[in-house]
Formats: C-alpha cells, structure tokens, sequence
C-alpha cells in the first residue's frame, strides 16, 4: 500500500490563514439567518395565496349563488270561473274545455283584483309582468290535477318574475333611476304593498330542479343538463372503463417489454396532455361527419369524453397493478394457475380499488369538461330534458357557460347555483375516491 | 486501568429483577460482568474533553432507541462506537450534530456540550454547530454538482473566502488534505457523481474538511468501499487526528482498533463497555463485548 | 330498437353461459375431473359463440346502414335533384335526416323530399327486420356449433383465454388508434384548407380577419387568415399565467415539502389540489365576472386604460388554475431528490433554505423544467376560461391591458354556430387545431422525456 500523502505536508499549511470556525461562522450567521426566514416568508405567502385563492373561489361563488335555492312566489286570488276560462263557449266541463281554456286571463284578473287600480295599456303590462311567463301553464297543470277546482276562488302562488325575484332578493338598487333598472316604480310599490300583505315569499327554488334550460331566468332550471351529464358519462364510463383495464392490463402484466409497449406508453402519456379541444376536433370530424352520429348527442359527448378519461384510467391501472407485489404472481403461478387467472383471481382484485380510485377520478375531469362538447354541438339551447342518448343534450358546465354569457342578473345567481351543484358533484366523486383508496389502501 | 472500574450511576432499569441482578454482580466483584447488566462498564471520562454526553436518550416517536448513554470525547482523539446492526450507533452519532432535528419523530433528552456549551440549549445554533461539528455518511453522498462546486459549496455558504482565488486554494487544498487532489486535478470541473465510490467518500471528507470544522463524525464511511479505498481512508483519518477530532461507527474491528484511541460498545441502546481500544479487543470485561468481539453474535 | 337487440343479445348470452355448463357437465357424466377445463370456461366458450358473431355483425351493420340507406334513396331522387351541387345536395340530406329523426326543419319540406323520408323509413324498417333476422341466426347458430363442439376434449380454456388476450392486446393499441384518428382528422382538412390558402401566409401572416374573409369571396381570402397576433395572444396569456403560476406553486411545493408540519402539510396539500379539480368553466366565470372588471376597476384607479377582457385577467386566472398543477408535479420532483442530498448539505451547516437553493433546486432542476413544460402545454390548450374572459378580434400586442385573442378561442368561435364542411372558415378552425396539436405534442414529449430520465437518474 502506498503512503498517498506526506504527513509532513500538513504542519506547513499556514495555520494562520486558516481561521478559526466558529468565528469565521458567526460572521456570516446573521445574513444566512436573514436569507432563510425571508425565504420561508416566501413559501409562507405563497402557499397562504394559494390557499386564498380556493377560499376566494369558494366564498365569491357561494356568496353569489345560494340565493338561487330560493325562489320568489306570489300568492294571488283566482277564480277558476268557467265562464271567463271556456273560449270555445260551450259551457262543458269536460277536459277540452280545460285543454283549451285560456288560462293568463285567470291570472291577470287576480292581479288586477289585487290592485284594481292599476290602468292603462303599460301600467297593466307592467302588473302582468310581476307574475312569471309560466303562470298560465302552472294554473293549467292545477286544474289537470284537480278538474274539481273549476268554479272555486283560491289563493295560489304563483312564480314571480326574475325581476320581481331580483328586487325581492335585494339585489336591484332602488336608488338608481328608473330608466336605468329593469324594474319599474310602479312595480316595486306593489312589490312592496304585497309583501305588507304576507302575499310575497321566498320558497325553496324546487324549479332550478325539475325544469330544463328557459329564456326566463326563473324558470331555468338544470335538469336537462343534469340528464345530459348523465347520459354522457355513462357512454364515457361503459367505453373508458373496460378498455382503459384491459389495456393497463396488457401493458403491465402481459407485455413484453419493447420498441411497440414503448411506442404505445409515449401515446398513452402525450394524449393524456393533449388540449381537451383536440378532442373536441376529432369527435366532430370522426364521429359526427365521418360516422354521421346525430350532433349533440350524448352518444357522440360520451365517445369524446371516453377518449379523453381512457388515458388517465390506464395510468391510474398500471400504477395499481404495479403496487401488487411479485410474490403474489409468483404465488398463483406456482399453485399452476394460468397467466390468465393469475390476473382475473389474484392480482386484478388487489389492484382493483386503485383502479376505480383512478377512474373516479377520471370521471369528475370528464363531468367538469366543457370545451370539446362545444365543438360537437352539445352547446345550443334545448329545452327539453334528453331521454336518449341520440337526443340533443347539453351538459352542466356547458351549462354553466351558456347561462354565463346571458346578461340577466337572476342568470348570474342561477349560474352560481349550477357551479355550486357541479362542484358538490365533483366533491362528491373526489370523496369517493379518497374513502375508497383509504378504506382500501394496502401496505406490502 | 487495570481493574474493573463501573462509573456512572445511572442505570437504565429495564425490570426490577435485572437492577437487582446488577447490585448482586457488583457486590461480588464478579470481573467480567455478565449478560444482563447494562450498565455501561469502563471508564466514561478523559482529561481534555472536546464533548461532553450525560444521560442522553433518544425517542423515535415511542421506541426508546438510545438508554441513558453517557460519555467524554476527548480533544484531537479517534473514538469509533461498535455494535451490531440497530444498536442505536448511528443514532447517537447524529445527536452530536444535531442531524437528528431533520427527523420529525425524533426526540432527545440529557445534555451533550461542546467545548462546555450545551448543544441542545435554546440559544445554540445548529448553523454554526454543524459548521463546527461536520459529519460524513455510510454511503457517499456528493451533490450533483462539479467536484469543485462540491468542496465549494460548505466555503461559499459560510461566506469563508472573499476571492476566487482564495476559494481555489482552499478547494485545492482540502483535496490535497483528503488525498484525492491527483485524481481528480484534471476534473475539477465534472460532476462528482462521476467519480468511482472511494473517491466519492473521500470527496465528501474533503468536502466535511474544507470548512475545518472541530469535530468530523463518520458513520461506517468505508462500509461501501474496496479494501483499498479504505486504507487511504484510514490513512486520512490517522492524518486528520492532529487538527480534528473524529468520532468514528464501523462495523469492521480491524478498522476500529487501526483507528482509533478509544471504543465505545453499544447494544440495544445501552452503552456496555467503553475503554482504551487495545483493551477493549484485547480484555473485555462484558460478556456481551466479549462475544460480539470473538464473533458469537451480531 | 336496437338498444334492445343489444340487451336481447346480452341476456341471450347470459343464457348460453349455462346452456354450455350444463352440456359440459353432461358430456363429462357428471365428473369435472373428465373434464379438460373447467365447466364455467365451456360455458364462457359458449356464451362467446353466442354473442361475439352477432355483436360483431350488429356493429358494423348498424354503422353502415345509415350511409347505404341515404345512398338509395339518393339514387331514387329525380334527376335534376341528384344533379344538384353537392352542397344543395348535402343541405338535401340534411333536411331528410332531420325530417327522418322527427325534428323540424328550417323550411316546409316540399313533397319530394317528404317523399323521400317516408322512403327512407321504410327501407329502415325493412333494414333492422333484416337485422333481427341475421342476429338471431348468429345466435342460435353459435349456440349449436358449441354444443357440438363441447366434449371432455375441447380445451375450451385454451379457446376463451386466446379471446380475451385478442381483446386485451386490441384495448392496448387504441390509444395508438386514437392518436392516429386526431392526426388524421385534422391533418386532412388542414391540407384542404392550405390549399385555399398558403401555408406561409397562414403562419406568418398579421391578419386574422376570418368573417371577412368568408364574406368577400371575391378578393383571395388569404390576406385574413395570418395566425401571428393567435399566437402572439396565447403567448401573452400564458405567460402571465406562468408567471403567476410558477412562482406561487413552486414556493408552495417547497414550503410544503421541507418546512411545513405533517399537520400543515396534511391540509394545505389538498386544500391546494381543490384548485385542480375545479371545472375550467368556473375559473372562465370567475375571471369574467370578478377579475375582469376588478382589473379594469383598478387599472382605472391608476389611471390606466384597460380593455373590460384584458389578457390580464384570463392570465391571472389562468395562473391560479395552473398553480396545483405545477406544485403537485414539483412537489414529486423534490421528493424525488433524495435525503442524502439534504443530510450531506445540512451536515455542513447550511441552512434549509441554503440547501433548497443550492443542492435541492439544481438537483431538482431538469424535473421542475420538465413539469413547467407540461404546465405550459396545458396553459395554451387551455379553452373555457379564454373563451369567457378574453377577446375575440385578434390584436397583435404585447400589452396585457389590451384584449387580445388566442388560438382555442379562434377555434371555438369558427365551429360553433352554423357551419358548412367546405369553407375556408371552418377548415381554418382544424387548420389551428393541428398547430395546436403539433406545438403542445413538441412540449409534451420533450417534457415527459425530461421528466422520465430525471426519475430514473435517482433510482
Ligand atoms: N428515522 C427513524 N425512525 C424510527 N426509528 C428509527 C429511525 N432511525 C433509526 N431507527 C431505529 O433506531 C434504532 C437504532 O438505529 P440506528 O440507525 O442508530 O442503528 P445502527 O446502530 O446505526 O445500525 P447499523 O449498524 O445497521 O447502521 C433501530 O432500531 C432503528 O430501527
Ligand atoms: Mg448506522
């Protein structure tokens, strides 16, 4: 072994030069300890916006929309009177008669007995107008429930107007000049006469529910884009599901490693980060003009969207199914089990919660999409709630950005109170996933 | 030094049977003392303490790894701490720095100083602890950086050098004291994750020596090495002991009794025995020093 | 109609699982020993016989037959109707396959169109009639054929197992597929569209005028369809979101990873992620609804003039949708650097944030670069909330008061709404689409590459 060094070499360092430790650190002890708190304050603002920013999110969207589970009513005397009701005069009371009936004048003589002083053509539009579009029909499905109401005075409520519902709720300034609000002066004395009456309330916005999409902000409701949603995540879910296991199967447990498994594992991880929109482009292209699948659908929604969550449930599956540890493999195949029931017995249910953790996941991404569904059409208005999947059909966030763009500040509340139950979905699915990966969640 | 001589009166009673046990062994003047006490045997203190342990325990969150271990480090000497594996010696090595604070579940009690200072005291800072007290690690750890920019980085964060020139020289020369200036004189500019794993660990003592710290701890630093490697790294060690003073764990005997002046032998978290090294490998007065030595166990 | 063949093949199926069980415990008399699989594979053979033919032979029917059906009763059209040019003609079929699918129509349908739908349906009838016929037949004919088969012989494992590792082996190649179909799709009317207009003046031209382009067909229409101020506008958006985005959630990554408690850390970690899960078309309603007109409120405090959809605040918002996305990613990154590093820079005496800086970040470095690139690519193929808080009309400016467009947008706003196959319009949407998909797929592959060879480094 050779002497490497002289020891001689040592004491000829200049010992001098060399100061010693302790002091030459507390020198410079003050600046590192200035560098480090500023830099932790760093970290500390930056997190603390971070968070502020979700609370931010939170507080503006809730603030703003929770009013919209509350709806304004009136309630207003009516006479079904038979003889103001029947236009064809026959004076039956058959059930063409209640077909047929004209049913906004009811609800115009109950106003104008509740201020019977109102007069003039754009007095009286400006009464009619307190009481929601919808009035006449909602009158109509009551006597088709009840035909013996027909004769009877009756108090009923009825929808308010959105602008009636905006005031009512606070949000109208009064202050403002009337040519500058949507509501006139004469509308908001009798808004307030009726609430000395008791005849005005806030009841819970069952509306918002039951309805589809409306021009009319306090008709609108969710249900249709609900169903939309729906429909198309079942089509994303029946497709995604099976492919994206069978596939995370093949690549993880039977594929030899090589250039083609290479080739497909890049493909798998860039369409994972392809824009939403590409998606968009290849659903209209391929699915709508080259297939001729009906626009709108949900059927061609589901079909994009599946493309999109494939990705993310086959890296979801290959992690899962890596965290099995060998020995189990090597457990089955040694009990003479084929390669095949090795995974359907033993490793496919251990990976299994991990699977649908991931796909869960997966899926709320594609409940809260909305830009590829612009370009397949699922962005017009429809009314009616879709039944099928050929049906037109809109989706919630597409939802939410329709009504978004609509000028109507009971469409702003109404947008709010969408957002609220899309993100309750979301939370929702993202609980789900979180329970399940810990009530599952195996340590090797 | 020649007879039993039990200092320290602080006994870890594991159960009321053994503390009794022990007070029968020490009325009987039994010379090699047997495998159920733990209470450390040989001689704790030296005359030129440079650290200073009394009573330290550590916690990771409930397990008791270190019991009540107790003794000096002296001056410009080589102390290597044995024992088989978990014992708790890379433990307590850490608790002379402080590296232990990085562990979140790791608690520490009783008083280690430093030149009289104790180290764990409020008003100490681990900065300037650490500076003074640098540590090397079982298996070499240089930053993905140049191997200049690794000896530079320890000069340049203590703000030790105001010129370039200078901090060459100081980068020079604390290869040059860590033998390894030869090697890597061509490549002073090439990652130092590049280099094999002796020269590795030695640029990591160069890097521990190139802020001259007081106190170098090595924990099993030749443990991934080559028998030549570690030769040259026992020669560096031989070298550093006229400026450092080094605290040593190896799991090799050889390497031990090579090394260093004094060994401590630690066992479950007990300190058992501690004495000069000649007579620790020659004569020792535990049973469990005993059989760990001749090889009967751990 | 056809969801119930579907389901009827399934139960159908479902029955053939049994049927074939019980002729395998037959042929075996009674003892599975004799058997060569087990029974419920004799049944899966059958049930596949069963369902696999028809299904097979239901898809591609029911793909087809719309197509074959509208080629008929095109054909049966009088002359001058066929003679039409293909876009009369394509509005033709577009009013059949409305009336056909029982919505309205634009106009009143005249009588030979009419005529023509009630065709159609009829033929249609005739087609699923066919249909039922020719799947029932499959069905009962695959049930035969693996009663027959079935003896103690069959290796009716062997035959199941091959089927589902065809099927496994089809599954893992549809990502290549799905990769092929978005290439393809907007390569082939990218190229109709180049030939409208040139390529060059379409990636360097400073137009981007698409309305009057298609209205004056006139004059070359290539003059309006320059993508520079497009891009110029993703450009400036995205880097104001980075610049939000990349300091916060890099900082936020590392307050959380090397200073935070485990408790801190235990709630703000996903606290921070809600921000990722949150839908973009409630970012693009924050940003238009609050941000927007704060910033144009505040920028008229200061004295400044700010457009009411300044790329400022689609930056801004972007910023904080993209914050999770780069603290997650580098928070796997630094963890990825292991505490070696760290002990060996502590153990010098260097504070933690010395250590970030000087051994954490650099080691860390090519990762984070690798996750800001892919943060990048997610930032310009962002949509919704450039679509509801930044402008329409191209505007080739660096300053982000102004308003200023970007490509998602432009592509958006070319497809919704009426469109016809041919014009340049629409094709200049697919024409942006494949740039879109060529530059972030350049972003992705380089990122994830860097990302993938800095794990590996620290395995
Ligand atoms: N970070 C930690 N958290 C919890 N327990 C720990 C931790 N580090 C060490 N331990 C426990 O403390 C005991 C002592 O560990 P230590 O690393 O000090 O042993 P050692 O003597 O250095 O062993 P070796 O010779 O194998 O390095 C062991 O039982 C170990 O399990
Ligand atoms: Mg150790």
């Amino acid at each position: 072994m050779n002497k490497i060094m002289l020891p001689a070499s040592t004491p000829e360092r200049p010992k001098s030069a060399r100061r010693d430790i302790k002091t030459i650190v507390n020198a410079s002890l003050a600046r590192q300890h200035a560098a480090e708190r500023r830099f932790r304050w760093y970290g500390l603002i930056a997190i603390s916006l971070g968070l502020a920013f979700v609370l931010l999110m939170f507080g503006n969207i809730i603030g703003k929309g929770y009013r919209a589970f509350w709806q304004t009513y009136i309630q207003i005397p009516i006479t079904f009177d038979l003889s103001i009701m029947d236009t064809s005069g026959s004076g039956k009371r058959d059930l063409q008669t209640i077909d047929g009936a004209d049913y906004s004048v009811l609800v115009r003589s109950g106003l104008r007995k509740l201020f019977p002083k109102a007069e003039g053509k754009s007095q009286l539009r400006a009464l009619y107008g307190l009481v929601s579009a919808d009035s006449p029909y909602e009158l109509k499905r009551k006597i088709q429930q009840t035909p013996n109401l027909i004769g009877v005075e009756k108090e009923i409520w009825l929808l308010a107007s959105a602008q009636v519902d905006t005031l009512f709720k606070g949000n109208i300034n009064r202050m403002l000049d009337e040519s500058e609000r949507s509501i006139k002066n004469d509308q908001i004395e009798w808004v307030d006469k009726l609430q000395a009456a008791g005849r005005i309330e806030e009841k819970f916005n069952i509306a918002l529910f039951i309805n589809g999409d409306s021009r009319e902000p306090e008709q609108a409701g969710i249900r249709g884009a609900l169903m939309g949603s729906l429909l198309t995540l079942l089509i994303t879910f029946l497709l995604s599901f099976p492919i994206g296991v069978a596939t995370a199967v093949y690549l993880e447990e039977f594929a030899t490693k090589g250039r083609w498994t290479d080739f497909i594992e890049v493909n798998i991880n860039n369409l994972a980060a392809v824009p939403s929109i590409v998606f968009g482009l290849l659903g209209l292209a391929v699915f709508i003009n080259f297939f001729g699948l009906p626009r709108s659908s949900p059927l061609v929604g589901g079909l994009v969207l599946s493309l999109m969550t494939l990705p993310v449930i086959i890296i979801a599956g290959r992690a899962a199914l890596a965290s099995v540890p060998p020995s189990i493999r090597q457990a089955a195949l040694g009990m003479g089990a084929s390669k095949l029931q090795m995974v359907g017995h033993h490793v496919l249910p251990l990976a299994m919660p991990g699977m649908l953790t991931g796909s869960i996941i997966g899926m709320a991404r594609a409940l809260g999409e909305s830009a590829p569904l612009l370009m397949i059409g699922m962005v017009a208005f429809i009314v009616d709630v879709p039944k099928n999947f050929f049906d037109p059909a809109t989706v919630l966030p597409v939802q939410i950005y329709l009504w978004s763009d609509l000028p109507e500040r009971a469409f702003v509340e109404r947008t709010s109170a969408a957002i609220m139950i899309l993100l309750a979905f979301m939370i929702l699915m993202n609980g789900l996933a979180i329970i399940l990966r810990k009530r599952f969640e195996r340590r090797w | 030094m020649s007879k039993t001589t039990t200092i320290g009166n602080q006994t870890i009673s594991l159960n009321d049977s053994i503390a009794r046990n022990e007070l029968d062994n020490q009325e009987s003047g039994v010379q090699v003392t047997d495998y159920d006490n733990r209470q450390t045997v040989g001689k704790i203190t030296v005359d030129k303490p440079k650290m200073v342990c009394r009573g330290v325990n550590v916690y990771y969150s409930q397990k008791h790894a270190i019991k009540n271990v107790s003794l000096d480090i002296g001056t410009n000497e080589v102390i290597s701490f044995i024992g088989p594996s978990g014992c708790g010696k890379s433990t307590f090595l850490r608790c002379l720095n402080r590296m232990n604070d990085t562990i979140t579940t790791c608690r520490v009690t009783g008083q280690i100083k430093l030149d009289n200072e104790d180290i764990y005291e409020k008003d100490i800072d681990v900065v300037q602890l650490r500076a003074r007290v640098g540590m090397v690690f079982q298996k070499p750890n240089p930053f993905p950086k140049s191997i200049y920019e690794n000896i530079a980085y320890g000069p340049r964060i203590h703000g030790m050098v105001n010129t370039k020139s200078e901090l060459d020289e100081l980068v020079r020369d604390s290869l040059e004291r860590a033998g390894l200036i030869k090697e890597v004189e061509k490549r002073m500019h090439e990652p130092g994750t590049g280099l094999s794993g002796g020269q590795q660990q030695r640029l990591c003592i160069a890097r521990a020596i190139a802020i001259n710290p007081e106190v170098i701890l090595m924990d099993e630093p030749c443990s991934a090495l080559d028998p030549i490697a570690t030769a040259k790294i026992e020669e560096l060690i031989d070298e550093l002991r006229e400026n450092y003073t080094i605290v040593i764990v190896t799991h090799s005997m050889q390497q031990a009794a090579r090394v260093s002046q004094r060994t401590a032998y630690f066992h479950l978290g007990d300190m058992i025995e501690i004495g000069d090294t000649d007579q620790i490998f020659t004569n020792p007065r535990h049973k469990l020093t005993e059989d760990y030595i001749t090889g009967r166990f751990g | 109609m056809q969801f119930f063949l579907l389901l009827a093949l399934v139960i159908l199926s479902a029955c053939a699982y049994f049927i074939g069980r019980n002729r395998a415990f037959v042929v075996a008399s009674g003892k599975i020993r004799n058997l060569h699989s087990l029974p419920s594979f004799y049944g899966c053979y059958t049930a596949l016989w069963c369902g696999l033919p028809a299904l097979i032979v239901f898809l591609i029917w029911v793909t087809l037959q719309p197509g074959i059906l509208i080629n008929l009763v095109l054909s049966g059209l009088p002359k001058e109707l066929q003679d039409l040019p293909q876009d009369r003609l394509n509005l033709v079929v577009n009013d059949l396959k409305n009336l056909v699918s029982g919505h309205f129509i634009s106009n009143t349908p005249d009588g030979i169109v009419l005529e023509a739908a009630n065709r159609y349906q009829d033929m249609r009838a005739i087609g699923n009639a066919a249909l039922l016929v020719t799947v029932l037949t499959l069905v009962s004919g695959g049930i035969a054929y693996a009663w027959c088969k079935i003896s103690p012989k069959l290796r009716a494992r062997n035959c199941v197992e091959s089927v589902i590792n065809i099927f496994l082996i089809t599954s893992s190649t549809i990502a290549v597929f799905i990769t092929i179909g978005i290439v393809l799709s907007v390569l082939f009317e990218s190229i109709r569209f180049f030939h409208q207009v040139p390529i060059t003046k379409f990636l360097f031209g400073l137009q981007w005028s698409p309305q009057i382009a298609f209205n004056s067909d006139q004059v070359s229409p290539s003059g309006a369809f320059g993508t520079a101020p497009l891009f110029a506008g993703t450009l400036l958006i995205s880097s104001i979101a980075m610049l939000v985005a990349v300091p916060i959630g890099l900082m936020s990554a590392l307050y959380l990873s090397e200073y935070a408690s485990p408790k801190f850390r235990a709630i703000a970690k996903p606290a921070l992620e809600i921000l990722a899960g949150i839908p973009t078309v409630v970012y693009g309603f924050f940003a238009a609804l609050n941000a927007a007109p704060l910033i144009r409120e505040i920028g008229t405090l200061l004295g400044l003039q700010v457009a009411s959809e300044s790329a400022l605040a689609a930056g801004l918002v972007m910023g904080i949708m993209i914050i999770p996305f780069v603290s997650s990613l580098s928070d796997d990154v630094i963890n990825a650097v292991p505490q070696s590093m760290r002990d060996g820079s502590y153990a010098l005496g260097a504070t933690k944030s010395e250590t970030i800086k000087r051994v954490l970040l650099p080691a860390a470095l090519p990762g984070i670069v690798g996750s800001i690139l892919l943060a990048v690519s997610r930032a310009i193929g962002e949509t919704m909330i450039v679509l509801m808080a930044a402008g329409l009309s191209a505007n080739l400016t660096a300053n982000p008061l102004e308003a200023v467009t970007t490509v998602t947008v432009q592509i958006v706003t070319l497809l919704t709404g009426d469109q016809e196959f041919d014009n340049s319009k629409t094709l200049a949407a697919f024409a942006l689409g494949l740039l879109l998909f060529i530059v972030t797929l350049i972003l992705n592959i380089i990122a994830l590459h860097v990302v993938h060879k800095y794990r590996e480094q620290y395995e």
